[in-house]
């Protein structure tokens, strides 16, 4: 973002004091752009209904500026992956991640999209969207209340202003992710090993 | 005619070199008629769509592999399976209980009727009774959901007709009322997990009762409203009537059942056929439609609404005091004998039942939902053909799907 | 509402020789049904939807069952006259059976015109590999149609007749039938914080051990104690 700042904070703070606001561009773009995330309309399962009820008259999501839900890839910022993400379901939502031009931010909203939740043990659950995609936000609850969403929003704006680098972006697989093809049994692959490995634990230590 | 594989993408030819079909006005189908091949160098060739599973107007996952004459609608394949949550399998591997949150993420509009029915089969399957207190709290539940689910769904149709955002917003507004009486009950907003084999889970105060009474005599007025800006609006009758006609019989033959069928002009109710709970003990009626069009669907819709207010308001009168679990009733080491059950309840969708097989063992055996709007699904290419790509929107938006259910 | 037993016998008055056969149901629900021999399935179906009496016009729910081959231990108890000329000994025999495996449809049936039911009828395969077709219900009763083929994806049973057998719920290209008791779904196991039962067995095959470190005075913990 910006070069070494040749003016610290404190003296930054003094100036906004006076009345004299600096800053550089980057920060502000990155400002704005935290305050104009554009959703992918894009509902899963229960999930996307508590997403509904945020962006009704009560949670009123536009307060954020995410009022916008954009039902084009093309023209969304943001991927909330709102429900249990089945394995016939998840080449698709890929799909829609890779067609999603950057800088590009995912929510995992809900237990299913996190690791499965309830439905875990399914043989056509996928554990977790995480496999495939690099989630930024991760949002418990099954399923989260709307309040937990603006809060999850709200946590990816402070990322945003940060000037943090996307999950995306840290990842190995900055733009594009790998879709899987239906195998005869199980998606293949059926985790992106680039992205995202088993836990390693050792059994008996403690 | 060479169909594409489901699972492809989006498959939509290229007009072929040769007849332009603009060059044919007046080359219309009628329903049902002039299936033709793909490619067709006099007519023009045929289009063929992958509506969903990611579209905004297939409510969830729901994908539909359409081909279509122009804008019509020649030929309509639901592809199922992107929700397909393996709820039956994971039935099977849990305890009786165990399963009972599962059913709330069936239909997840509607977690308390979904709750219901459930219980309503185990009891049927382990021979349990109910006490008074809880037939009554079961029904005052039951109704509440069913107001919610149309009032969203009439929210939904209309922003499929094009009403963006107003009749949406003003559907979730009384739908929060209606949540923060269950969360104030059960302590979840959608999945309430609240009713029990024998009962239900927790005493409802006096003071929630109360709560019901005011949002039930405040109903009304919101419905006469909504019924204002919505039912016989401009945008209301220019698209939905005469469009997606279901004649009586097919419906009958396809097991259509609920307010689909209802507006089909069958008068089938499960509240009055079966008479579980205590519905026979009040007085209701039942909606008929006359045309089985997708304006019948939305009309049933607020008439049954209203029916359940006059349900709601003469049932909180008398509510009598006990207990709310029988005190016999086993939960957590469940193990009904050998034999198998099924029970069936009206949910806002239509019929949602539950089929049972025990073997004696904690699990059951086989463990099976019966959707409604699954089973209401079987028609859908017979209302779609010959109507529009934007009227096939309309009539799955009027069929009131929700894909947890669907696919489970 | 004529009972199980009553339609049963108007079945074979109408249809001699057909195979139809009352199962008891020993539940407290108590719906008994009526199982179907699968050659004369299509011609009973159509009697019971366009019977006047019946008129079953509508087939409300249509699931799968698997019944997958066991072993019974039958306990047969017999007398022995005591050679010494006493009173005959009971000698008990065990006889181990292997019950044939099959895969079951369940149609549970319901008039709507006379608003009663359920009737519930049940065809069955002759067993789980490769004599798994059954006659198809879709041409009576649309409703079969999407329940079919959801029976057919998940319990692969084949339904002859049927307009459109696809898979309806996975992938085309699946192979297995899920639903199925001996189904083993793909492996891949992940960490659990609390394991137990067969749950910790799958721990224990896919995380190893820590090794033992030689800590002088603690004792090797034994495999398995966390």
């Amino acid at each position: 973002m910006s070069d070494a700042p040749v003016i610290t904070d404190s003296e930054r703070d003094e100036l906004r004091r006076h009345g004299i606001m600096l800053t550089s561009l980057g920060e502000l773009a990155a400002w704005g752009r935290s305050k104009s995330v554009w959703p992918l309309q894009f509902g899963l399962a229960c999930c996307a209904i508590e997403m509904i009820s945020a962006s009704m008259a009560r949670f009123d999501i536009a307060r954020f500026g995410s009022e916008v839900f954009r039902p084009s890839p093309r023209q969304a910022d943001l991927l909330i992956v709102s429900g249990t993400v089945t394995k016939k379901m998840a080449p698709q939502v890929i799909r829609l991640w890779n067609q999603m031009p950057d800088p590009k931010y995912c929510i995992a909203m809900g237990a299913c999209a996190i690791s499965g939740g309830p439905f875990k043990q399914g043989y056509n659950v996928l554990k977790g969207i995480d496999r495939f995609i690099p989630v930024d936000i991760y949002i418990p609850g099954c399923p989260p209340r709307p309040e937990a969403l603006l809060h999850g929003l709200i946590q990816l704006q402070e990322k945003i202003k940060s000037g943090a680098p996307t999950a995306g972006a840290q990842s190995a697989r900055p733009g594009e992710c790998v879709i899987p093809e239906f195998g005869a049994h199980d998606l293949e692959p059926s985790k992106d090993p680039a992205i995202w490995q088993p836990p390693v634990i050792t059994r008996g230590t403690s | 005619m060479s169909a594409p594989s489901e699972n492809s993408p989006s498959a939509v030819r290229p007009p072929s070199s040769g007849a332009d079909p603009s060059a044919f006005p007046g080359l219309t189908s009628a329903p049902g008629s002039n299936i033709r091949a793909v490619n067709d160098p006099f007519h023009g060739d045929l289009l063929e769509v992958s509506m969903g599973p990611h579209h905004p107007s297939t409510h969830g996952v729901f994908r539909m592999m359409v081909t279509l004459d122009g804008e019509v609608v020649v030929k309509l394949k639901p592809v199922f399976g992107y929700l397909h949550r393996n709820h039956e399998k994971l039935g099977e591997n849990t305890t009786y209980l165990a399963s009972m949150p599962y059913t709330d993420r069936l239909d997840y509009l509607c977690s308390m009727t979904n709750n219901w029915a459930y219980a309503l089969a185990v009891e049927k399957l382990a021979g349990q009774p109910v006490p008074e207190r809880a037939e009554y709290i079961r029904l005052i539940l039951a109704e509440l959901t069913r107001l919610l689910n149309h009032v969203c769904l009439a929210g939904f149709l209309l922003q499929d007709c094009g009403a963006s955002g107003t009749p949406l917003m003003y559907a979730f507004r009384e739908r929060e009322k209606i949540l923060d009486l269950f969360e104030s009950l059960s302590g979840s907003r959608m999945m309430c997990n609240y009713q029990r084999f024998g009962g239900c889970r927790i005493d409802p105060s006096a003071e929630w009762l109360d709560r019901v009474r005011a949002l039930v005599a405040g109903f009304p007025r919101f419905l006469d409203e909504f019924e204002r800006l919505i039912t016989g609006n401009e945008i209301m009758m220019a698209r939905t009537p005469g469009v997606g006609c279901l004649s009586p019989k097919l419906a009958i033959s396809a097991g259509i059942t609920g307010p689909m069928l209802r507006a089909a002009g069958v008068d089938y109710d499960l509240r009055k056929v079966d008479g579980y709970g205590i519905y026979p003990r009040y007085k209701f009626r039942v909606p008929l439609g006359a045309h089985g069009d997708t304006y019948d669907r939305y009309m049933i819709r607020v008439l049954e609404m209203r029916e359940s207010l006059g349900l709601l308001e003469q049932v909180m009168k008398d509510i009598p005091g006990g207990p709310i679990m029988d005190p016999k009733a086993k939960l957590r080491g469940l193990r009904p004998k050998a034999g198998e059950a099924y029970g069936r309840i009206e949910g806002p969708k239509g019929e949602i039942g539950f089929f049972l097989i025990s073997d004696g063992s904690p699990n059951p055996y086989r463990y099976r939902v019966r959707p409604p709007s699954f089973v209401n699904l079987t028609v859908l290419e017979d209302l779609c053909l010959g109507h529009t790509i934007a009227d096939a929107v309309i009539i799955l938006g009027s069929i009131d799907i929700v894909l947890g259910e669907v696919d489970r | 509402m004529q009972t199980p037993e009553q339609i049963r016998d108007r079945l074979l008055a109408r249809f001699p020789g057909a195979g139809v056969t009352f199962v008891a149901n020993p539940g407290a629900s108590a719906q008994h049904s009526l199982l179907l021999a699968a050659s004369e399935a299509r011609a009973i179906a159509e009697f019971l939807r366009d019977d006047p009496e019946l008129a079953l016009d509508t087939c409300s729910n249509v699931t799968g069952v698997d019944w997958p081959e066991k072993e019974i231990v039958e306990t047969i108890k017999k007398n022995v006259p005591d050679p010494a000329g006493g009173p005959d000994k009971v000698v008990e025999e065990k006889m181990k059976k292997t019950q044939p495996g099959c895969l079951e449809v369940i149609y549970h049936l319901y008039s709507m015109s006379r608003k009663q039911g359920p009737v519930v009828i049940r065809l069955r395969t002759g067993n789980r590999t490769d004599n798994v077709t059954l006659p198809s219900l879709t041409p009576v009763w649309r409703a079969c149609d999407f329940q079919e083929r959801e029976v057919y994806d998940l319990f692969g049973i084949v339904f002859a007749g049927h307009p459109d057998l696809r898979r309806i719920l996975m992938w085309d290209g699946f192979k297995d039938h899920p639903m199925r008791k001996d189904y083993v779904d793909p492996d891949d196991f992940e960490w659990e914080p609390t394991p137990h039962d067969d749950v910790l067995e799958r721990a224990k095959e896919h995380y190893p051990a820590a090794p033992v470190t030689a800590a002088p005075t603690a004792s090797p913990t034994p495999e398995g104690k966390a």
